[in-house]
């Protein structure tokens, strides 16, 4: 693999763009898609690419998100690679699919805005939408900022790709907040993308037809449970694989993406904030701040939410005072998803436990400001009760 | 146009759809697709929507199927297909596969006229080169023969059931054939399991065309119609003699009628054996039987106007 020595050109990009700009390096052969805000700038943009000629994948403008990525499995399966892009209810819409896409290891990437399920219908933020996919059998990363979008989608084809993997894999950017702001993005060479993904290689393809394969067949209570430990086994590979690219990925870019999370100023931290996505830029702003007064803080921000990483999760919590989880979305009737997973690792792991928290926070793109995720702090080190749910920037 | 020999050798040489299945003793359905598939010359993908076909073909281990063969969900086989077709179309350009192949979906009505309806507009309209068929045996038959939009005003069916306060389904049939021809596709035929030699012709033109195509054909369902076994072809047959279910095409626009029966039969001749329309034989649904045989004639005349000539194939 060659390292990038030359200065990687750095350009001024919305988070959509630069997912955009992945696609086309990563020129995938097939693109169905069905436009729903936020997500559709990447799709506009991607489509202006292909009419450009800048890459020359086939656009298939479908009429729906469910024929989107029935036509992405039926491109897949055919022995294509294919990458679609979705929101909220475009992915509530293609679920059923979702789930068989990932049976019929589909190694498809899905971009997703993040985007708050209706109802009542909402076009902003939060994470209802992945959440409701995480039981699919996909692998799901989330990325902070549009520099993070764009490399995890180049990470994400190769992972979806390996045949360890095989299965769909979705790339999370916040609606709105990442989708259409514009930051510094360094993208890399069109080459050294193309050569890091290398061509797609199919173990079966519906094309051959001389040698037939029966693909999606009916498996009743003789076949089904296995099929399915199947999937366990391959998300199971995503984390070794996962680990494998993204040191390939630091030799290329220069960009570390270590392990399953990103630590900010962890190692000595006694109160640990938790969080997905974009919250983590402002979580970075109030940490400064804390610890310019004496707060031992620090944050875990998970790149990776499916395959989980317990283990590791739960090794970087321990010995410390506590942790607050802070989840967009809400597993109605019970707690946030992301507190449901932690609290489950860390009471497998972990012997001596610390005290965990869990915030609900900007449902439908309510702003979080960062006096609200410095008041977690607070509470925190007020020894606040645990074992109520809290709610972030909510009128009671 | 093939003959039965020509079609009987290919069946040997091919063996594209074998006999290890488990439909029903009768059932229309392994007609349809054995003639379409043996009347294509060109290698074939098989797209299959969820239903009777799917499920009795491929319970895995096992397979009936010699040719590539695709299943994803109910819904959603004409946007399978399109990413197939598309799929085929973008790694022939970049020079990864050189062969012509033909792509053919089957699914039933619910697959078709209800659940699949808008993803096959969606595909028709895009304009993908494929040929999409519709067994049509005129209900849910998978799930133990539920009403359709295919369902035949009057028959019975498990969710439109007669009672004392019902006759069964009390609106009409959509007619699917016209709906898909709205969309101004190169090649849209109705056919019948009862008459192969027009089906195989269909099938061959429809694979001809450089676009999609859609072939609705009547598929009997011994167990859903409450027929003798034997009597499939028979009364698939009889839908075509009885104007019920005439055998027409569409090319390019221009419709064309492909049989006249010399002596067109009343309805009451397709609907007596069959138990689903048992009921309207009672005395009190003399009516009924009135305004099936009207709404017959008020089709097959409106057809007639439409059709510019008729060609026998």
């Amino acid at each position: 693999m060659r390292v990038a020595t030359a200065p990687a050109e750095l350009l001024l990009l919305t988070g959509a763009e630069a997912a955009a700009h992945a696609m086309r390096q990563l020129n995938p052969d097939v693109v169905p898609v069905y436009p729903i805000t936020p997500q559709t700038p990447i799709i506009e943009t991607f489509a202006q690419f292909v009419a450009d000629g800048l890459c020359d994948a086939e656009i298939v403008n479908v009429e729906s998100e469910h024929s989107a990525l029935s036509a992405a499995v039926g491109a897949s399966c055919a022995g294509a690679r294919v990458i679609t892009a979705t929101s909220a209810q475009g992915l509530a819409l293609m679920l059923e699919i979702v789930y068989i896409a990932a049976s019929m290891r589909c190694p498809i990437v899905i971009a997703v805005g993040s985007r708050a399920l209706s109802g009542p219908i909402n076009i902003h933020c939060d994470h209802s939408d992945s959440m409701m996919a995480r039981d699919t059998g996909c692998v799901q990363l989330f990325a902070e900022n549009a520099q993070e979008a764009y490399d995890l989608m180049i990470m994400a084809q190769r992972l979806a790709e390996d045949r360890r993997v095989l299965v769909p894999v979705m790339v999370m950017q916040d609606g709105f907040t990442i989708t259409h702001s514009a930051e510094p993005v360094a993208l890399l060479p069109d080459a050294i993308v193309k050569e890091f993904v290398g061509e797609y290689e199919p173990l079966y393809s519906l094309l051959d037809t001389d040698h037939p394969t029966t693909q999606g067949p009916f498996a009743l209570p003789d076949y089904y449970f296995e099929l399915k430990r199947q999937q366990v086994d391959a998300l199971e590979a995503a984390r070794t694989v996962w680990l494998e690219i993204q040191r390939r990925f630091a030799e290329i870019s220069g960009r570390r993406y270590e392990g399953f999370f990103e630590e900010y100023k962890l190692s000595d931290a006694e109160y640990v904030l938790v969080l997905l996505s974009s919250t983590a830029g402002t979580a970075k702003v109030v940490i400064d701040r804390l610890r310019r007064r004496g707060i031992k803080v620090g944050l875990i921000k998970p790149w990776v939410f499916r395959p989980f990483p317990a283990r590791e999760l739960a090794r970087a919590l321990a010995d410390r005072r506590a942790v607050a989880i802070l989840d967009r979305a809400i597993s109605l009737g019970s707690w946030g998803p992301l507190y449901l997973e932690i609290s489950a690792a860390v009471g497998r792991y972990l012997q001596k436990r610390p005290v965990l928290y869990n915030y609900i926070y900007g449902l439908g793109g309510r702003d979080t400001p960062p006096e609200l995720l410095a008041s977690v702090v607070t509470d925190m080190c007020n020894e606040a009760d645990p074992t109520v749910l809290r709610y972030l920037g909510l009128r009671e | 146009m093939p003959n039965t020999k020509e079609l009987a050798r290919v069946e040997e040489a091919h063996k594209r759809f074998t006999g290890a299945h488990a439909l029903c003793a009768g059932c229309g359905t392994p007609i349809c697709v054995r003639t379409i598939l043996n009347a294509i010359k060109e290698p074939v993908v098989v797209i299959n929507a969820t239903g009777c076909l799917e499920v009795a073909t491929t319970r895995y281990p096992t397979t009936a199927w010699n040719v590539p063969w695709i299943h994803v969900a109910f819904e959603n086989a004409a946007a399978v297909a399109s990413g197939v077709e598309t799929a085929y179309r973008v790694l022939r350009r970049r020079g990864k596969i050189s062969k012509e192949i033909r792509f053919v979906a089957f699914a039933g009505d619910g697959g078709t006229y209800d659940i699949g309806l808008q993803a096959l507009s969606g595909a028709l309209e895009r304009g993908h080169r494929f040929i999409y068929v519709c067994y049509d045996n005129e209900a849910y038959m998978n799930t133990g023969n539920q009403r359709s939009g295919a369902t035949p005003f009057a028959a019975q069916t498990t969710t439109a059931p007669t009672g004392t306060r019902s006759f069964g389904k009390a609106q009409r049939r959509k007619d699917l054939t016209e709906i898909v021809a709205a969309h101004h596709i190169p090649y849209v035929a109705q056919a019948s399991i009862s008459d192969w030699y027009d089906l195989a012709a269909k099938a061959r033109k429809a694979a001809s065309v450089d676009g999609p195509a859609f072939l609705n054909v009547l598929s009997s369902c011994p167990r859903g119609w409450g027929h003798p076994s034997d009597q499939s072809v028979k009364i698939a047959r009889l839908a075509v003699e009885t104007c019920y279910w005439p055998l027409f095409e569409i090319i390019e626009g221009r419709w064309y009628l492909n049989y006249v029966p010399e002596e067109k039969l009343p309805v009451i001749e397709w609907l007596r054996p069959q138990k689903r329309f048992a009921h309207l034989f009672e005395p009190a649904n003399q009516e009924l039987l009135s305004e099936i045989q009207r709404q017959v004639d008020e089709d097959w005349e409106r057809l007639l106007r439409r059709c510019e000539r008729h060609e026998t194939l």
